[in-house]
């Protein structure tokens, strides 16, 4: 069964017809022609396909596009803002990538993370899980990134780039 | 000898990467990406038996589907021209030679709809009891013969030596050997899991096949993809500037690239096919399964007086693979008795193929294990064990060594790590509930120049270069180091200079593999620059003419010094280790690598390069592991929820450093291969290191925690 729906991606309005059976990631990639967010696994288990939906990181590959009409999109090409985003320069300053393939997702899922950490959200490796506020240090960092695999294994890059932003 | 000083200037610089912009932000396209007009997706049938033949295929719901152009399988495809080589001859017969292999395919207008139908696809089978399971006593282990590149090439084993090798007498001297060491060691299959999933979009265009898909190699792809389909290699253009990852997995599994062909013939529109990563578990090859029995002897004075490496590995039916898994035996270190033995098993189970560092990655795993065993019933330290061991000359073949620096790494790094303070007594170090210990392992790696490049060099009048090879950038930093190789062999700055890559409509190139690209590529384009500059300075007194300047150089050979000169990469690597006693649990809390790399091109790249290996080196060692079903002989554990590669938190402090000194032979900028190294002894260090922490030697990867509470 097919529907219409309007997203908002990057700023942009967009009006589609989807099938129902289309996730919000192939309604990017296949549709709007927006191949930031990659395809890695399609099953919620590597991260590359993360977005940011109404502010908070989530898959793509596992949101229906259906169930998401009049959501707000930012992918990794929508973070620029006329300039980089300050963890893009980072990554690359650092060079926290390869391939290049896991890297919008990281960087997404880096940006969505900083903000649960700046709003207090602890994670499995907090040391007081009440705690109201967030000590990202490498190990935070590291554990709340988990749900991002690089296979070019840039990891050792990867969390100092977004510490150096995180602690800014 | 080549003039390895000369013009240095970008060489050596931590330049951000040339497509670092595009990567951050997504836009860098990769293959699946390219915007097609109306396309149409296939998704693929696969068999279910690991053994058999197909009776019947029954289409008929899955056609009836809406949206749905066609379904293939053996009974209507296209014939192709090589049947002889069964991974690519897809869909031409009703053979099945292992689980998960292509039996049909469904092509529709759009992926749900592809997708669905496939599986509506009735599949009748006449099964065989499948044989999938790996053992050394197996009656019918063969000696591999000619399987170098897949049978194409010459030797025995797929890197082109033989597949045995004997010196002296190995069994006199481990009989008379005061010290001995006699363990067996065995690796699982390993998969290579790239994070792009392998992807072919293609389109036919007058007779012409346009194929934009994710390879190591574009001209390689041209001419296995044209091959098969029966057209000149010049009516093929494979495009690829972009790759996801690749690790092995793309140079040479081709049939999903095929099977996209043959529907876009069959339909008359673009077709795009991606694998789904379960797919990818039956399609594109893996490190293929080992067990080696290693034996050592040594005297009194810890010199080694015999290496006997005696490797089982496992191979597909469908076509033989044969790895060198042995071979780093035959150049690491000096004994006067020698032995190394290849044999294979020949399984129902998919077709094998290369993944980082093949042969050495497994077999580094077991000789640098077994020199830590040895090390200790010597009684020596195993930085100075190995170092007593170091050869003059390849132990083999006689030949120098065009560089080797192993010793200095082993030092340097020994001294980095810390290394002196260690107690060498197991189990004697303990942190709460931690058991911490420390480890060492060599690596190495060979340092080949591939023949058939060619690069072109252009310069407009404005003093602009562009530079054209269908070299490919796997995340390995190609587009940078090349621009930078390109500009100190123009002696021009970094800006003047642009590189095209990844396309066959440029210059033909050797694929990116076997730590081969660098040497290969900018041996070409160093030779196309000393040319432009000469004809510049001879014809045009060394002013572009106003209509420009081209000059082409094709190097069909490999490099010559090799006949002359053992090249190879090297490498120490320093594991320290956390054993949790109760549960196992092992945290590889620091890795620091010391390498014998030749001059560096981009520090900045090669560090990324160097920390990958040796991350995957700890996946490797602690997590990955493809689990195979004897009774289907499929992969059980198919997805990244089960095939457990490194996280972020799976990975703490590690450190690559080089010695940076330029080798004299391997190519004109000094430069010996990294790409590979970096995953070498990784798995030994740590293997060491937890030997060191608990005591218990683990001979069988991965080291999990049922191994060690056991
Ligand atoms: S593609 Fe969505 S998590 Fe992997
Ligand atoms: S950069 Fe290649 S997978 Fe992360």
């Amino acid at each position: 069964m097919d529907l219409e729906i309007e997203l908002r991606v990057d700023g942009t309005e967009h009006r589609l017809t989807v099938d129902t059976r289309t996730t919000l990631l192939d309604a990017l990639r296949e549709q709007l022609g927006n191949t930031s967010p990659k395809k890695g696994c399609d099953h919620g288990q590597c991260g590359a396909c993360t977005l940011l939906l109404d502010g908070r990181r989530v898959l793509g590959c596992l949101a229906l596009a259906v169930a998401h009409q009049g959501a707000d999109i930012v992918t990794a090409a929508g973070l620029t803002d006329g300039e980089l985003h300050p963890l893009q320069r980072s990554f690359i300053a650092h060079d926290a990538f390869q391939c290049g393939y896991c890297t919008p997702g990281q960087i997404v899922s880096a940006a969505g993370m900083l903000e649960e950490a700046a709003n207090g959200w602890p994670s499995a490796v907090a040391k007081d899980p009440g705690a109201t506020e967030v000590v990202l240090d490498d190990e935070e960092i590291a554990e709340r990134m988990s749900g991002n695999l690089c296979r070019c294994a840039a990891y050792a890059n990867i969390v100092p780039a977004i510490a150096e932003v995180a602690h800014r | 000898m080549s003039d390895v000083t000369a013009r240095p200037r970008a060489i050596g610089i931590p330049m951000d990467r040339i497509d670092g912009v595009q990567k951050v932000t997504g836009t860098a396209t990769y293959a699946y990406e390219w915007p097609l007009d109306q396309p149409v997706y296939l998704y693929p049938v696969q068999s279910t038996i690991a053994s058999g033949r197909v009776t019947g295929v029954d289409s008929a719901l899955a056609e009836a589907e809406p949206g749905v152009l066609a379904v293939l399988s053996h009974l209507n495809a296209p014939t192709l021209t090589r049947p002889e080589d069964p991974e690519l001859a897809v869909l031409q017969s009703d053979e099945v030679a292992w689980r998960g292999q292509f039996i049909g395919a469904v092509v529709a207008e759009s992926l749900e709809t592809a997708r669905r139908a496939a599986g509506l696809v009735r599949v009748g089978y006449e099964s065989r009891p499948p044989d999938v399971v790996l053992r050394a006593d197996r009656d019918d282990l063969y000696s591999p013969v000619h399987a170098a590149v897949f049978g194409t090439g010459g030797g025995e084993l797929q890197d082109g030596s033989p597949a045995d090798s004997v010196l002296g007498d190995v069994d006199t001297a481990l009989a008379a050997s005061p010290t001995m060491v006699d363990a067996t060691y065995s690796t699982p299959m390993y998969h290579n899991n790239p994070m792009e999933p392998h992807t072919a979009v293609v389109t036919w265009l007058d007779g012409e096949l346009i194929v934009r898909c994710s390879t190591q190699g574009a001209s390689m792809s041209q001419a296995l993809i044209s091959g098969v389909l029966g057209l000149e290699p010049g009516r093929v253009r494979v495009i690829s500037p972009h790759v996801g990852g690749a690790f092995g997995s793309k140079v040479y599994p081709h049939s999903y690239a095929v099977l996209a062909a043959m529907a876009a013939r069959m339909v008359r529109r673009p077709v795009k096919f991606s694998l789904t990563r379960q797919q990818m578990f039956a399609l594109v090859g893996y490190r293929p399964a080992s067990i080696q029995r290693i034996r050592l002897a040594a005297g009194r004075d810890g010199r080694l007086t015999a290496l006997s490496h005696e490797v089982i590995e496992q191979t597909a039916k469908a076509k033989g693979y044969a790895e060198q898994v042995g071979v780093c035996s035959r150049m690491m270190y000096a004994a006067p008795h020698r032995r190394t033995t290849h044999r294979l098993a020949p399984l129902d189970v998919p077709v094998p193929t290369i993944m980082r560092a093949p042969g050495e990655a497994q077999g580094m795993y077991a000789l640098e294990s077994a020199m830590d065993e040895m090390a200790l019933a010597c009684g020596l330290d195993p930085v100075e064990f190995r170092i007593r061991n170091e050869p003059e000359v390849h132990p083999e073949s006689g030949l120098p060594f065009s560089s080797r620096r192993l010793t200095d790494c082993l030092r340097e790094g020994a001294r980095r790590a810390g290394w002196d303070h260690r107690d060498p007594v197991p189990r004697s170090r303990r942190e709460g509930r931690w058991l911490v210990g420390t480890g060492v392992a060599a690596s190495t790696y060979p340092s080949p120049r591939f023949p058939g490049n060619a690069a072109t060099i252009r310069l407009a009048p404005d003093g602009h270069y562009t530079v054209r090879i269908a070299a490919a950038d796997l995340g390995t930093g190609t587009w940078t180091a090349l621009t930078q190789i390109a500009a100190d062999a123009l002696s021009v700055p970094v800006g003047q200079v642009e590189m095209r890559i990844g396309d066959t409509a440029l210059p033909a190139a050797s694929v990116a593999g076997f730590s081969a690209g660098i040497n290969s590529w900018g041996t070409a384009i160093w030779e196309a620059a000393d040319r432009l500059r000469a004809r510049l300075q001879a014809e045009h007194g060394g002013i572009a003419p106003p209509e420009g300047l081209e000059v082409t150089a094709e190097l069909p050979g490999g490099n010559p010094d090799a006949e002359r000169y053992a090249m190879h990469s090297f490498g120490a690597q320093f594991a320290e280790v956390r054993v949790d006693e109760d549960t196992g649990e092992v945290r590889v809390t620091r890795l620091l690598g010391m390498f014998d790399v030749g001059r560096v091109i981009n520090p900045k790249t090669a560090r990324s390069q160097l920390i990958g290996g040796m991350t995957q080196g700890i996946s490797m060692a602690l997590y990955e592991h493809s689990v195979l079903d004897p009774r289907f002989g499929h992969v059980v554990n198919q997805d990244f929820a089960q095939y457990h590669i490194a996280s972020a938190a799976d990975v703490h402090s590690v450190e690559a450093h080089w010695l940076d000194e330029p080798d004299p032979y391997t190519n004109p900028m000094g430069a010996k291969g990294l790409g590979e190294v970096g995953i070498t002894g990784t798995a030994a260090a740590i293997a060491n290191a937890v030997h060191h922490a608990t005591g218990v030697r683990i001979r069988e990867l991965p080291i999990t925690l049922d191994k060690l509470v056991s």
